[in-house]
């Protein structure tokens, strides 16, 4: 618990004294600029004419697509972490049973790549 | 009192490295606009100080003293927090990188996790900013930006992975260690010869995807699609002025100099002199790394000055169809190789 405390306290304060730098900056302009708003200047850009509705409009399947697919890969990976430190440690066992773990995932790619969630035209 | 006084040696020491980090920001700055003008034959900026040296300085003050805009249909708590957060996350990762033998704030035993838990948390803040601007470009550019940021995080993740299998460690130092100590120059009979002992050699096709992957991951050219000022304007960045958009320009080159250290700490040794006779024994550790990850960066700016923006479909193919697979099976080779070699370190 105590050296747990000690190698994680000044990852915390190192966060802490970058978040008050950060806030400083952020905040510094609303004291001393200039600040005269009016409701031109606080619209939303636009090219040339009022927006028409709300911005937050439906977006294209495929990004969720990709979020889904990057959340199996992502897991992936944080499985790899584990084994890949103690691999050494392992022999053929550890090395077969990961390459069944990659194998099962692998053909799981090649389906979605046949069924085109990669296509992107 | 004793946990007092070693937390007021942390912050001082927090202090020092993030004002270090950040004047050496402003002059990389510096460095990435005058590569760029002198690849276009340009001068770059030269008013301010002698050849420009305080421009980075300059531009500070001037975004300090902007009017800050807030748009009124925009979230404004979260339009506010998005850069903060950007800016605070890419900070966060200096925490744990060692500059040179024990010079790391936090020498944590999951280094490399944490870097690249940190790293994911960064598509938050161009989330958040481009949903909270309530404005359709912004909008447009998160959504863009996010679904890029992730498709390259895989490839990262696979090519940190063939790097801790020759590692066995996930500690950042460890990591330069074993390249210090055991590698091709090692094997060969000559361990004075260090530069052949970092993995850029052995993992060559890994630093390959690594650097464009980085590139990606960064939101830097080519594949800066996020802000491709043709079609998006400013990307996420559109409704920001003042310090909220200095912010995110901070974190975004805050981050692209992390990916530098991370490219020097697995694949260039770190601080590790590359051949270790006296000469380059001489000069310190962290001189080394600050070198390297210079050189690196040079990469950075070449690449931004040389290479024309992606299309977006070219993008995605790139990372999901070329460097997905590839790297996926590299990480079965370089398992492969070292179980049937027994080169593989024993924990």
């Amino acid at each position: 618990m105590q050296s747990l405390l000690a190698d994680y306290l000044p990852l915390v304060i190192f966060i802490g004294v970058s978040l008050v730098i950060g806030l400083a900056l952020l905040i510094s302009p609303f004291i001393v600029a200039y600040s005269r708003p009016d409701p031109e200047k606080l619209s939303a850009y636009e090219c040339g004419f009022n927006a028409f509705d709300d911005a937050r409009m439906k977006f294209d399947v495929r990004f969720y697509l990709v979020a889904i697919l990057f959340i199996i890969f992502d897991l992936e990976v944080a499985f790899l972490f584990p084994w890949a430190t103690v691999f050494g440690g392992l022999g053929w066992a550890g090395f077969w049973s990961m390459m069944l773990f990659l194998g099962v995932l692998t053909i799981g790619f090649i389906y979605e790549w046949r069924k085109g969630a990669l296509e992107w035209d | 009192m004793d946990l007092l006084l070693t937390i007021a040696l942390i912050v001082g020491k927090s202090l020092l490295l993030l004002v270090a980090l950040l004047i050496f920001i402003a002059y990389i700055l510096l460095a990435d606009r005058k590569v760029w003008a002198a690849v276009q034959l340009r001068r770059g900026p030269n008013v301010v100080g002698p050849f420009g040296l305080f421009q980075s300085f300059a531009d500070l003050l001037k975004f300090v003293f902007k009017e800050p805009v807030v748009p009124a249909g925009s979230d404004k708590a979260l339009f506010l927090l998005a850069p903060l957060l950007t800016c605070v996350l890419s900070l966060a990762g200096w925490a744990v990188i060692p500059l040179a033998q024990g010079w790391a704030i936090a020498d944590l035993n999951l280094g490399v996790l944490y870097l690249l838990a940190i790293s994911s948390l960064g598509v938050y803040g161009i989330i958040i900013g481009g949903w909270a601007s309530n404005s359709k470009y912004p909008f447009l550019s998160a959504l863009r930006s996010a679904a890029q940021m992730v498709s390259y995080e895989v490839s990262i993740g696979f090519v940190v992975i063939t790097v801790l299998l020759c590692v066995g460690s996930l500690n950042l130092t460890a990591v330069v260690q074993a390249q210090e100590t055991r590698g091709l120059a090692t094997m060969l009979g000559v361990p004075w010869l260090t530069f052949l002992n970092w993995y850029w050699l052995p993992l060559l096709p890994m630093l390959v995807i690594f650097f464009i992957s980085a590139l990606a991951e960064t939101n830097r050219p080519p594949f800066d699609l996020a802000e491709a000022e043709s079609e998006l304007v400013a990307g996420f960045m559109v409704e920001y002025s003042s310090t909220p958009y200095l912010l995110f320009m901070l974190g975004e080159y805050v981050s692209i100099v992390l990916m530098c250290a991370m490219t020097t700490i697995l694949f260039f040794g770190g601080w590790s002199p590359p051949i270790a006779l006296p000469p380059f024994t001489w000069v310190p550790g962290v001189i080394w790394f600050i070198l390297k990850v210079c050189l690196v960066f040079f990469m950075f700016a070449m690449v931004k000055a040389f290479v024309p923006r992606y299309r977006y479909d070219q993008l995605m193919r790139l990372g999901w169809k070329v460097f997905l697979p590839i790297s996926l099976a590299m990480v079965v080779i370089v398992a492969a190789v070292l179980q049937l070699t027994g080169w593989a370190p024993t924990p």
